[in-house]
C-alpha cells in the first residue's frame, strides 16, 4: 500500500506527523484561498465564496470569483506545488538544503530563455516553451559537466553557481537591449508574477504535474530515500542508481522550468517549501507530499500577502523578502550543525 | 601587454584609431582625434584600469584571506550588495548621481561582506560553503534588486545598463570622485600582503610572527568592500575577474602575496579593458557590456576549475 508520503507502507509505515503537517498544510492552503478569493475590487465573504465555489452564488458573483480570481488562484496553488516538488527532488539529490534550483542555475536557465523571447516580443506560448527549454538545457548542462560522480557532489553544486552566474550575465545583456516598454515587462516577470494569469498558464502546469507527480511519487520517492544512504547502499539494495539520479533530476527540472513558465521565477519557494516539510515532518528523504502542500501554502499566502501589501506588489517581492530572512537564517543553523 | 591593451582600449569604437593617431590624439591638442580620445575614450579606459584593478585585487586578497580558490567579489555576492545598495538608493530616494550612489553601494558591499563571511563560517570557511552562502545571498538580493526596480519604470532605464557592467557612461569626474576610495583600499591591500602570508601559515605562526590575525581580517574586509563597493558604483556587477585573475597569476608568482599583488595590479586591468574592448568588437554597431563579456568568457573558465580542482 503506497501511503500519503510516497513510501511503501508495509515496508516503512505510515508517519503520522508527515499526514499532519500535510493536513494542516492543505487546511491553510484552502482558507487563504477563499480569503483571497474574496478580496479585490469587488470584497466578497467568505462564507459567499465558498458557496460561490459550490454553484450556489450569484451570477455576478459567479463571474468574479470562478471566472476572475479562480484561475489565478489555482495557477497560484500549482506553482506552488511544482516548485516544492522540483525543490524537493533537487535537495534530495545534492542532499543539501542550498541545493535548490534558485541556487543550481535551472531558475536561471528558465528566466534567461524567457528573457529573450520577451525582449524579442514573443508571444506566451513562446514564452512558456522557452522557459521550459532554458531550465531543462541548464539542468542538461550542470549534469553534463559536474554530474560525472553523481550529484550530491560539491562540484555539482560549484558548477549549478557557476552557470547561474553566467546566465545573470546574459540576462543583463538581455535587458539592455529591449526599449521601455517590454523592459518594464521583462523585470516584471524576472520577479515573478500571478497578475493575470488564467487557464492558459493553470491549464499546460496542471497537465504537466498530472503526468510527472505521480512518476515522482511511486517511482522516484522511494528510490530517492534510499539513495539518500548512499550510492553503494542504494545499489546494493536493488535501486537503479544512474536511471533514478538522471529520471529524477530532469523531471525535477522540468516541473520548476514550468513553474517559472507560468509565473516567472518565483523565488525560494523551491528551496523553503521542502526544507520546512523536512523539519516539521522530521523524515529522511524528498517527503514529497507535504512539500506539495507546503508549496501551494507558501505562494497562496505570499500571493494573499502581495495584495494585501498597501500596494499591490508581485508575487516574487514578497518570497523573495521572505526567502532572503528564512536563508540567512538556514545558512546559519546548518553550519552551525556542520551540515553544509 | 598593459600598455598595448590601453592603446587597443582608446583606439576601439566607432572609429578605429591606429596607434599613432591615438598618440596624437593623446598629446596634440591640434590633432583631429584629440577631443574623442580625451573626452571618450580616455574616460572610459582609466576607470577600466581602476575597476580592473580594484576587483582583481579585492580577488586576491579574498582568496588569500578565506584559503578558498574559488572566493570572487561576484560570486560571493558581495557586488550584488552594492548593487542593491544602488537600487535602493535609486528607487526610495530618487538618486541618480555617482557620488549619490558611491556611499549606498559601499554600504550594501559591506554589510554583505560581513555577512557572507560570517555566514559562510569565516575561518573555518571551506570553499564550497563559501560559494553557497554567496550564492544564496546573490538570489536574494538579485530578486530584492528587480522588485526595487520594477515599482519604477524610469528606475529601470536609469540603472539597466548600470545592472550589467557596463564601462559606458565612465567620465572624468566619476574617476576623480572614485579615486580616494580605491587609492584606500589599494593600500590597505598592499599593506596586508605580508600579514596575509604570515595568516596562510595559520593564525598561531601569524600570531609568532607579529601580527594579529584580527586587525588583518578586519581590514583585508575593508579593502574588499572599498575595493568592490567603489568598482559596482562605477560601473555595475562584473563577475568573475577577481576568481580569474589570481588563478592567472600564481603559476608564475607563487603564492606570496608580495608577488601576486603588483601582477594583479597589472594583468587585471588588461582582463577587463580586454574584455571591453571585446565587448565592443563582437556587438558592434552597438555594445556587449563588459559585465556580460567576463561572464561569458570567466564562466567556463570558473567551470574548468571546478573539475579540475580535487
Amino acid at each position: 500500500m503506497t501511503t500519503l508520503d510516497g513510501t511503501i507502507g508495509s515496508r516503512v509505515g505510515i508517519r503520522p506527523r508527515a499526514v499532519t503537517v500535510g493536513i494542516v498544510a492543505v487546511l491553510g492552503t484552502a482558507v487563504i484561498s477563499v480569503l483571497t478569493l474574496g478580496t479585490g475590487e469587488y470584497p466578497i465573504a467568505p462564507a459567499d465564496v465558498v458557496r460561490t465555489l459550490f454553484g450556489q452564488g450569484t451570477a455576478a458573483q459567479d463571474f468574479i470569483v470562478n471566472e476572475l480570481r479562480l484561475p489565478r488562484m489555482i495557477t497560484a496553488i500549482l506553482v506552488g506545488m511544482a516548485l516544492a516538488a522540483g525543490g524537493a527532488v533537487f535537495q534530495s539529490l545534492v542532499r543539501n538544503p542550498l541545493g535548490s534550483p534558485d541556487v543550481l542555475g535551472i531558475t536561471n536557465g528558465a528566466s534567461t530563455a524567457a528573457l529573450a523571447v520577451v525582449i524579442l516580443g514573443g508571444s506566451s506560448t513562446q514564452l512558456s516553451l522557452a522557459a521550459m527549454a532554458g531550465g531543462l538545457g541548464a539542468a542538461a548542462l550542470i549534469w553534463l559537466i559536474g554530474g560525472r560522480h553523481g550529484l550530491h557532489g560539491y562540484r555539482f553544486i560549484l558548477v549549478g553557481i557557476g552557470l547561474a552566474a553566467i546566465l545573470t550575465g546574459i540576462s543583463g545583456y538581455l535587458l539592455t537591449r529591449g526599449v521601455q516598454m517590454e523592459n518594464a515587462r521583462a523585470m516584471l516577470w524576472l520577479t515573478g508574477s500571478l497578475d493575470g494569469r488564467d487557464w492558459q498558464q493553470a491549464g499546460p502546469l496542471l497537465a504537466v504535474l498530472a503526468v510527472t507527480l505521480p512518476i515522482l511519487l511511486l517511482a522516484c520517492g522511494p528510490g530517492l530515500r534510499i539513495l539518500e544512504m548512499g550510492d553503494d547502499a542504494a545499489a546494493a539494495l536493488g535501486v537503479p542508481v544512474g536511471v533514478l539520479r538522471t529520471g529524477a533530476l530532469f523531471t525535477a527540472a522540468l516541473l520548476v522550468s514550468c513553474a517559472a513558465a507560468a509565473a516567472g521565477p518565483v523565488a525560494f519557494v523551491a528551496l523553503i517549501a521542502p526544507h520546512l516539510a523536512k523539519r516539521l515532518t522530521r523524515a529522511p528523504g524528498p517527503n514529497l507530499v507535504p512539500s506539495l502542500a507546503m508549496g501551494a501554502l507558501l505562494l497562496t499566502g505570499a500571493d494573499w500577502l502581495a495584495q494585501h501589501a498597501g500596494r499591490p506588489l508581485p508575487v516574487g517581492v514578497v518570497t523573495g523578502i521572505i526567502g532572503g530572512g528564512y536563508l540567512v537564517w538556514l545558512l546559519t543553523t546548518e553550519r552551525r550543525r556542520g551540515r553544509i | 601587454m598593459l600598455a598595448a591593451v590601453l592603446m587597443l582600449s582608446i583606439g576601439f569604437g566607432a572609429r578605429f584609431l591606429a596607434p599613432g593617431e591615438v598618440w596624437a590624439g593623446l598629446t596634440d591638442p591640434s590633432s583631429q582625434y584629440y577631443r574623442i580620445v580625451h573626452e571618450m575614450r580616455l574616460p572610459r579606459t582609466l576607470l577600466g584600469l581602476m575597476v580592473g584593478m580594484a576587483l582583481g585585487l579585492a580577488g586576491t586578497i579574498m582568496q588569500a584571506l578565506t584559503r578558498n580558490p574559488l572566493a570572487d567579489p561576484g560570486l560571493l555576492g558581495i557586488n550584488a550588495g552594492a548593487s542593491a545598495g544602488v537600487a535602493s538608493a535609486a528607487v526610495f530616494l530618487g538618486i541618480g548621481t555617482f557620488y549619490g550612489y558611491i556611499w549606498f553601494a559601499l554600504l550594501g558591499a559591506a554589510v554583505v561582506t560581513a555577512l557572507v563571511y560570517t555566514v559562510g563560517g569565516g575561518r573555518s570557511a571551506t570553499p564550497a560553503r563559501l560559494a553557497l552562502a554567496g550564492a544564496a545571498l546573490n538570489a536574494t538580493l538579485y530578486s530584492y534588486v528587480s522588485a526595487a526596480l520594477l515599482s519604477d519604470s524610469q528606475a529601470i532605464e536609469k540603472v539597466r545598463f548600470w545592472t550589467a557592467g557596463s564601462l559606458a557612461s565612465a567620465d572624468f569626474a566619476t574617476i576623480v570622485r572614485l579615486l580616494p576610495f580605491f587609492a584606500a583600499g589599494l593600500l590597505i591591500a598592499l599593506a596586508a600582503a605580508r600579514p596575509l602570508n604570515a595568516l596562510s601559515l595559520g593564525d598561531d605562526a601569524a600570531r609568532a610572527l607579529g601580527t594579529r590575525p584580527v586587525v588583518i581580517r578586519t581590514a583585508v574586509l575593508v579593502a574588499v568592500t572599498l575595493l568592490c563597493g567603489g568598482a559596482t558604483a562605477a560601473c555595475g556587477p562584473i563577475v568573475f575577474v577577481g576568481l580569474l585573475i589570481p588563478h592567472m597569476v600564481r603559476p608564475f608568482t607563487g603564492p606570496d602575496l608580495r608577488w601576486m599583488l603588483p601582477y594583479t595590479a597589472v594583468l587585471a586591468p588588461v582582463l577587463l579593458l580586454g574584455a571591453d574592448v571585446l565587448g565592443r568588437v563582437v556587438g558592434s554597431p552597438g555594445e556587449l557590456q563588459v559585465g556580460t563579456v567576463t561572464a561569458v568568457l570567466g564562466g567556463p573558465l570558473f567551470l574548468y576549475l571546478v573539475r579540475a580542482a580535487r
